[in-house]
């Protein structure tokens, strides 16, 4: 916090996050740029009269002034800048942002800002509500969204023996974070083959900006690859399964057979 | 409170597991019942072991009922054709009271919660798909709360039931009475616009 007398501060931040406190008050977890993650009280906010209400939905991106408490902020007066509707309305859509907010949620802690982090959640918001193909979408996040929170994967050369990969299968440890080549690969126990595709494409995606990533056309196996690589690699730092994973899974098996659906 | 003799306390724990029940509340409530007559509390004892004893799901509608099938499902005269899916028990009193509908309900017991985990297979999901299979069901009113796991769920009915040729309809969103149009979100607002009527 930036620690100065006044007892309201404005930010603007994400809603990640909320749960029911009490018969009427929902406690929040926002994603803010100034102060990273935040946990604030909307009193209230489950009337149906109340002026908090539907701006404090998770992924909505809102104004908020917020009041100092003794432990947790209590959120005084909230305005919509971006409510995601074209989000909201799609059954697929929304089980993107949910995830992504899941993996916000669970890597960051308290009061710690990652600006960059904060814009990327922002964008890929706005293109979860635009794009036709959601899975680049989340890979592009993914690999970003591990660069910000310092675990951006190795993919130039061996983590083991640093020499540069050579354009072959090669294998990508979830512990050593990153690529092994075959010699290097016998010692690590936990490795999966990567493809010489594959790797070219996180390499391009972690230094190129969204418009250029997007422009890949991407094959339905190589989009499996590359979701099993970099979700492999997020479970294994998390150390837990996560629950929208799960969830974003039925979706592909049971209702959606061609990617999204829209209204 | 080692001063305190053995039930009074046992009591007090109980009494302070409750939602929105305190130790100072629980404290109270447990010297109250010490007070009272012996007609007093056995009463209040006997209604929490019947709570648990007597009631059950209806097998139909999942609502909470006395007998198999709950008043609302053996009623000849409410329309059988339509079924108005809610989450939760509770959710059934407010439907009553506005005298509105004269349809059976249906309870899931939950809404579809990718944060928490819950799937649809948590849910009374495949049970009242099972219900539209005889045919004799024109619509599913979906009556889940207007906000993001009860759009999630009703999103996710619409799709299961959708390709069964029966109509699907959504609980209208709009302005609450007594709200105030400058505080109104974009999505209620948008949503109130999108349906307005001529009156």
């Amino acid at each position: 916090m930036d620690g100065g007398a006044t007892r309201t501060y404005q930010t603007q931040a994400i809603i990640i996050k909320q749960i029911k406190l009490g018969e009427t008050d929902k406690l929040l977890t926002l994603y803010s740029p100034k102060f990273g993650k935040l946990k604030a009280v909307a009193k209230g906010a489950c009337r149906p009269g109340s002026k908090l209400g539907g701006n404090v939905e998770p992924l909505t991106h809102s104004l908020l002034m917020l009041a100092r408490g003794r432990n947790l902020g209590i959120i005084t007066q909230s305005q919509i800048i971006d409510g995601f509707l074209a989000l909201k309305r799609d059954l697929w859509r929304m089980a993107c942002g949910l995830y992504v907010l899941e993996l916000i949620d669970s890597f960051t802690v308290e009061n710690n800002e990652n600006r960059p982090l904060f814009d990327l959640l922002l964008a890929t918001l706005h293109r979860l509500c635009q794009a036709d193909d959601s899975e680049i979408v989340l890979r592009y996040f993914e690999l970003n969204f591990l660069h910000y929170l310092g675990y951006r994967p190795q993919l130039r050369q061996c983590v083991c023996c640093n020499l540069p990969l050579r354009p072959v299968v090669n294998f990508f440890s979830p512990s050593e974070g990153g690529v092994l080549c075959s010699s290097c690969s016998r010692k690590e126990l936990i490795s999966q083959p990567i493809s010489v595709d594959a790797l070219k494409i996180l390499r391009l995606w972690q230094n190129c900006d969204y418009a250029t990533a997007e422009r890949v056309r991407v094959k339905s196996e190589l989009s499996l690859e590359l979701k099993q690589l970099l979700q492999g690699y997020i479970r294994y730092l998390a150390q837990r399964e996560f629950k929208s994973v799960a969830w974003l899974e039925e979706l592909r098996k049971t209702v959606i057979d061609s990617g999204g659906e829209t209204e | 409170m080692t001063f305190v003799a053995e039930p009074v306390t046992r009591l007090i724990e109980e009494f302070n597991k409750l939602p929105g029940i305190g130790p100072k509340s629980a404290q109270r409530l447990a010297y109250y019942l010490l007070r009272s007559s012996d007609e007093e509390a056995r009463a209040l004892a006997e209604a929490i072991c019947a709570l648990k004893e007597k009631t059950r799901l209806c097998s139909v509608c999942f609502n909470i009922t006395d007998r198999d099938t709950c008043v609302v499902c053996q009623d000849s005269e409410r329309d059988h054709s339509k079924i108005c899916v809610v989450e939760r028990p509770s959710d059934i009193l407010p439907l009553e009271r506005t005298g509105k509908y004269n349809g059976t309900y249906h309870v899931l017991h939950g809404t579809i919660s990718p944060a928490r985990g819950i799937g649809s297979e948590e849910l009374k999901i495949k049970e009242l798909l099972s219900r539209l299979q005889d045919g004799s069901v024109t619509e599913v009113i979906v009556a889940t709360n207007p906000n993001l796991e009860g759009e999630t769920t009703a999103m996710y009915l619409r799709r299961l039931i959708g390709p069964l040729g029966i109509r699907v309809s959504r609980l209208a969103r709009g302005l609450p009475f007594g709200a105030e149009l400058e505080y109104a979100d974009d999505m209620t607002l948008s949503e109130a616009l999108e349906g307005r009527q001529e009156f």
